[in-house]
């Protein structure tokens, strides 16, 4: 039987708390003068992107030679996907190459688990569609690990467009798994549909999200979603959800300002917040290699 | 895929089988015999001599049914079925006429694919009834030559999987259609609301990350179609309702005497949203699997007649469509040939509806609204009827379908209720 990553909705509290516990040890290798370890060698990933992706991907790609396994890249643009060629036929060509692990980002939900009915490989999900981005999850979950010792309790608010975001959901069902408490912040167009089911708070003021949270995570707004009526401008979703040293300074606390970017500076996060003192953001990108190093070999079987 | 092979029925004893028909009140073991295409005598211990004797102890015998509702894709999209394949899969399961869906390719809008549609189906052992477009091409702009269409042999006017969005053309159509006095069909979804949705709208579109597709999106548009055809005095079908406030909408314009009709298919009656967690394609329908409260009211509205058909929506397609990703997969599923056998074990063991009220669903039902002849287990009659074992359980593999596709809902699923034999148009078939 297959290990697969395909949603932290589907996973145990004790199997996050192991991936984490193993993302932090990855972290001391990766401050080692030589950041690399043997685990993986002799194992071949195929990093499957239908979409594109520069960070998760890169990141993705160094957890891989930092465990010294064999990583080959795919990309849909310069496949045979532009050919014509079904996702089905695709992965079970690449399969017959002999490969162990397939990280795959797809704009279809369901992809990854379509997969783990095509191939014998570990799938690992990077993103499907609006579904779950777990990986993304499990470190900024990682990064609160870090900060706080524990997210138990912790209040995380979620800023933004959580409707069209598979980040907000890994995050809500790994947060929730660990005792955290989590809020939603944008305005109701955004907000999906049933999203208190979830057991959720969900805000349209984010002054009251500020008050609340311990913890912001902002999401990106997609520039195409302006002219698709769900908002309408930049400039109103700035002023209105757009997170602002103003907007922090009426509360007296330390807040954490989190974002798994790529940033819109003064849309989204006014421009210096994502480089103040407030901001884990690239405590997150480092973390994350770390973390994908500790997902790649539990769902490796190496250590089994 | 299967080859249905019939043979003429010339002289046919049917011996004990239970025969249910709710149009003649009629639930008894007698035996049939059938002459020349027509049941001769009803009886008990009926005799002939020199007469093939069919043994259908343990089988119940129906009339045969009627799918209000297939896409049989001749012409066009002959690699996901035929009309000859798709009446041999009507055929294997129960439904011994069906109205073809006008979203072929050429379009169903001009006289000479009416009488291809009609050519192709006299060679096989269905009655077929075409639905013509009410739109050239279907695009909601020009009118169809919908006399013509009519004179041709067209019983109904739709432009399938479309509603008509221009309000103003439905309003033409319906008027125009008062010429003829045939219903109009629409399938309710107002497309700007269903947008990319994929699925019902609700918790389960939430969770699995999938555009959703509100009720409203129906909701909106029965509502629409019963002030026109209020105002218009026209019949106007509802295809394949699938939500609570469309069952209230119609229930309450039939009380004010309103000319419309509506049907629902086996899926919506048994599957909700729930069953998509598997991002299974064949579950991929529109409109969406809804909700276990939805499936409520609407066996509620078949219980009342609100709802006056099940239709299948048959909607065949070819493999390499719909093995894919969810996000591309087109919607739809075959139901000619699990139809009955999904209703039986879903709602009819379970105690939910009557046998006899899914017969009426199912033989009456569609063809009133169609204004063909209703079959009958009555002497004299035309022999159009389908035998069952009840008792019977099977599970419909891929290679198991007489239908080109094999994109079923209920694929790997057992069901009770196995076909025995049909007989139509002088022809029998048993498997």
């Amino acid at each position: 039987m297959k290990d697969h990553l395909l949603g932290l909705e589907y996973c145990s509290k004790q199997e996050i708390e192991k991936i984490l516990k193993t993302g932090f040890s990855f972290k001391e290798v990766l401050s080692r003068p030589i950041p690399k370890v043997p685990t993986l060698r002799g194992k071949t990933v195929v990093n499957l992107f239908f979409e594109n992706s520069t960070r998760t991907r890169i990141s993705f790609e160094l957890a891989q030679k930092r465990l010294s396994a064999d990583t080959v890249n795919f990309s849909a643009s310069s496949s045979s996907v532009a050919k014509g060629e079904s996702l089905r036929d695709t992965i079970r060509n690449i399969e017959a190459m002999k490969i162990d692990m397939v990280v795959v980002r797809h704009k279809s939900p369901g992809v990854p688990y379509f997969l783990t009915q095509c191939t014998d490989a570990s799938i690992i999900n990077a993103g499907d569609g609006l579904h779950e981005h777990p990986t993304q999850g499990l470190l900024d979950i990682m990064t609160l690990q870090e900060k706080f010792g524990t997210v138990e309790n912790l209040k995380v608010a979620i800023i933004g467009d959580i409707l069209h975001s598979r980040v907000a959901r890994s995050n809500i069902y790994g947060l929730q798994k660990l005792g955290a408490k989590v809020a939603l912040c944008g305005p109701p167009t955004l907000i999906p549909v049933h999203a208190e089911d979830w057991g959720v708070e969900v805000f349209y003021d984010i002054n009251e999200a500020v008050a609340w949270a311990d913890v912001l995570n902002v999401l990106r707004i997609q520039l195409e979603r302006q002219g698709s009526g769900l908002f309408p401008s930049r400039r109103e979703y700035a002023q209105r959800f757009g997170v602002t040293r103003e907007k922090l300074r009426k509360v007296d606390k330390d807040i954490t300002i989190m974002h798994p970017g790529p940033i819109n500076r003064g849309l989204e996060l006014e421009h210096d917040l994502a480089d103040g003192e407030f901001s884990v953001i690239l405590n997150q990108v480092t973390n994350g290699v770390a973390l994908r190093m500790a997902v790649l070999y539990l769902k490796s079987g190496v250590g089994s | 895929m299967k080859e249905l092979n019939f043979k003429p029925a010339k002289t046919l004893l049917i011996k004990n089988g239970r025969l249910v028909d709710p149009s003649t009140n009629l639930d008894q073991k007698v035996d049939i015999l059938v002459r020349s295409g027509k049941i001769e005598k009803i009886g008990n211990d009926l005799n002939a001599d020199k007469t093939e004797v069919l043994d259908a102890t343990g089988w119940v015998v129906f009339p045969g049914f009627f799918d209000m509702h297939a896409h049989l894709r001749e012409p066009g999209q002959e690699d996901q079925e035929t009309i000859e394949s798709g009446c041999a899969a009507a055929i294997a399961g129960g439904f011994t006429g069906l109205a073809t869906m006008p979203d072929t390719h050429p379009t169903t809008d001009t006289r000479s694919v009416v009488e291809f549609i009609l050519r192709e189906a006299g060679k096989t052992m269905a009655d077929v009834t075409p639905v013509a477009a009410i739109t050239k091409n279907r695009r909601g702009e020009e009118l169809a030559e919908m006399v013509e269409l009519f004179a041709a042999g067209a019983v109904a006017f739709s432009d399938a999987e479309r509603s008509l969005g221009n309000i103003r053309i439905l309003r033409h159509a319906l008027d125009y259609a008062r010429m003829f006095a045939v219903p109009l069909i629409d399938v309710c979804e107002d497309a700007a609301l269903a947008g990319e949705g994929l699925m019902n709208e609700g918790v389960m579109s939430t969770r699995l990350g999938m555009h959703g597709i509100p009720n409203v999106a129906e909701d909106v548009v029965v509502s629409r179609d019963i002030h026109l055809a209020e105002y218009t005095g026209t019949p106007v079908h509802l295809a394949k309702i699938s939500t609570t406030r469309a069952v209230a909408l119609v229930r309450d314009a039939k009380k004010r005497g309103v000319k419309i009709t509506c049907d629902v298919t086996p899926h919506h009656l048994i599957l909700t949203e729930n069953d998509l967690v598997t991002y299974n394609t064949n579950f991929k329908v529109k409109p969406p699997l809804r909700t276990q409260a939805d499936c409520n009211a609407l066996i509620a509205g078949l219980k009342d007649d609100t709802i006056d058909a099940i239709s299948t929506d048959h909607s065949p397609h070819a493999p390499e469509e719909k093995e894919v990703e969810i996000l591309v997969a087109p919607f739809g599923s075959t139901g000619l040939e699990t139809a009955f056998p999904a209703l039986y074990s879903h709602l009819v063991k379970t105690n939910r509806l009557s046998l006899e009220r899914i017969l009426k669903k199912l033989i009456s039902g569609p063809r009133n609204i169609l204004k063909q002849p209703v079959p009958a287990l009555r002497e004299g009659e035309a022999a159009n009827l389908s035998m069952w074992d009840l008792e019977a359980k099977r599970t419909f593999s891929a290679e198991s379908f007489y239908s080109r596709s094999r994109n079923a809902i209920f694929l790997e699923k057992e069901l009770s209720g196995v076909v025995k034999a049909v007989l139509n148009k002088g022809k029998i078939w048993q498997p």
